[in-house]
């Protein structure tokens, strides 16, 4: 099939973008978003035109790397999916196809579709972790964890950092990420020694950064490749006021 | 950091308050509604025989509104300084207009505000309708509220108001029980639609005033 993009093109961090417009042709239903983009920039080269920048890695959706704002939102809209997990049989010949990089203050453009989101990096530097000495590996059972404690630790822990929630939130919040790192380790006991810490440290860093104020408007959950839901929010919140009334 | 710094201690500030002036709108529609029983002229003069419950309100009122608006703007204005460039393509899948427009229909909300206490508090835009005295003696609040109703612009701009007031608690109510932390993914659900229902009826109960006195279904007699 043969698609109409419009990509939007910056040279580097102060200079203007805009968006461009390329035409992908011959294109595979099969093929993934990133390899439609990969055949587009084999044009590019063949005609000597510089090259589409965008990031990506492993390609199978589990590092978070891959970032673009494909027709408004935030990976593409299909649930549970990251751009490389995107397959072109999801659009039909002749498309029109926007693709733009995540948008926040504090993820400043690199180049074209590529954003520096070292700030998620910077709030889990803040308090993501855990410092009390935890020794060697326990004995099995030594620690008793509920088992729905832990399953709820693990959806936290499904994460990617990809940004997807600072990208859809109308105010460019990372609160869903923030809750999910405050989430994962909160509910288990090694965790809890320092929560009432860690959670004034990330959402002070969080603010820091440049990103918004969550108001409750749940975009991030659906924009999430991961699922990560805005009960980790409503949890992140208890923290807080425990820790407020400490 | 202090409370009042914390990204998550000013949301919750913005709760508390919210959720105090929305406690009032259900009393002032409880108050309202003695209109459909005749007892409106009574309610009021009643009312008005305890002026420290009064002050004590409307001090109240004026401390909770002064800070919801104070960090509303400021929590917006930080909002829209977190994404300097718009995506020329956004779409918004589970973001409602409602939500959206909080900002809006709250200075919409304030500047009706000033509008209704100069109209029925103050008295001072229609004084020919709204210092009647009843066959008691008392204030003669439904006279007032009936022959201003009759004016079709002041119930055009009541309604209009209303919608504002349905339109910032449909989204508000769900927030606070997000942002005290009570929600869970089972309770979400029920949350929203319990939010969204208490904003619908709210808004049906307010509106029907204007309404029934535009239709002649409430009359002033005499």
């Amino acid at each position: 099939m043969d698609l109409k993009l419009y990509v939007w093109r910056q040279k580097g961090p102060d200079s203007p973008g805009k968006l461009e417009q390329f035409t992908a042709k011959n294109i595979s239903p099969d093929m993934s978003f990133l390899e439609m983009l990969d055949e587009v920039n084999e044009e590019l080269v063949k005609e000597g035109k510089e090259t589409i920048a965008f990031d990506h890695d492993c390609r199978e959706g589990i590092c978070g790397t891959c970032s673009q704002v494909i027709n408004g939102i935030p990976h593409g809209g299909q649930d549970k999916t990251t751009v490389c997990q995107l397959h072109m049989r999801k659009f039909k010949d002749g498309d029109s196809i926007y693709i733009e990089p995540w948008r926040a203050k504090a993820f400043p453009l690199v180049k074209d579709l590529i954003v520096d989101r070292s700030a998620l990096d910077r709030i889990i530097q803040a308090g993501g972790y855990v410092s009390n000495h935890t020794g060697g590996s326990p004995d099995g059972n030594a620690i008793l964890i509920p088992k729905p404690d832990a399953e709820v630790s693990m959806d936290a822990a499904e994460c990617i950092g990809c940004g997807g929630c600072v990208a859809a939130c109308p105010n460019g919040s990372a609160m869903l990420f923030t809750a999910a790192k405050v989430t994962q380790l909160a509910m288990l006991p090694q965790g809890k020694v320092e929560a009432a810490q860690r959670v004034c440290v990330m959402t002070e860093q969080m603010l820091k950064e440049g990103f918004g104020n969550c108001s409750n408007h749940y975009e991030c959950q659906d924009a999430c490749p991961k699922g990560i839901k805005v009960s980790f929010i409503a949890k992140l919140n208890r923290e807080f006021i425990k820790a407020s009334v400490k | 950091m202090g409370f009042l710094s914390s990204t998550v201690g000013r949301k919750i500030l913005m709760a508390i308050t919210g959720f105090l002036l929305l406690t009032f709108l259900c009393i002032h529609l409880l108050g309202n509604s003695f209109i459909y029983l005749g007892w409106i002229n009574a309610y009021g003069e009643r009312l008005h025989s305890m002026p420290p419950v009064v002050w004590a309100a409307r001090i109240g009122m004026v401390i909770l509104l002064a800070v919801h608006i104070f960090f509303g703007i400021k929590l917006t204005l930080e909002n829209n300084a977190a994404r300097p460039q718009a995506y020329a393509v956004k779409k918004n899948v589970r973001a409602t207009f409602a939500g959206r427009t909080m900002i809006w229909t709250g200075l919409l909300i304030a500047a009706f505000l000033i509008y209704h206490l100069l109209h029925f508090t103050l008295r001072m835009t229609n004084p020919e309708i709204s210092s009647g005295i009843d066959a008691m003696g008392r204030l003669d609040v439904f006279k007032m509220i009936v022959l201003s109703f009759k004016n079709i612009l002041i119930s055009g701009a009541y309604i209009a108001a209303l919608i504002a007031v349905g339109l910032h608690i449909f989204h508000g109510i769900q927030s606070v029980v997000q942002t005290i932390g009570l929600n869970s993914d089972k309770t979400l659900p029920c949350v929203e639609s319990t939010g969204r229902g208490i904003a619908f009826i709210l808004f049906l109960g307010y509106a029907s005033i204007p309404l029934v006195i535009i239709f002649g279904l409430l009359n002033f007699k005499g």
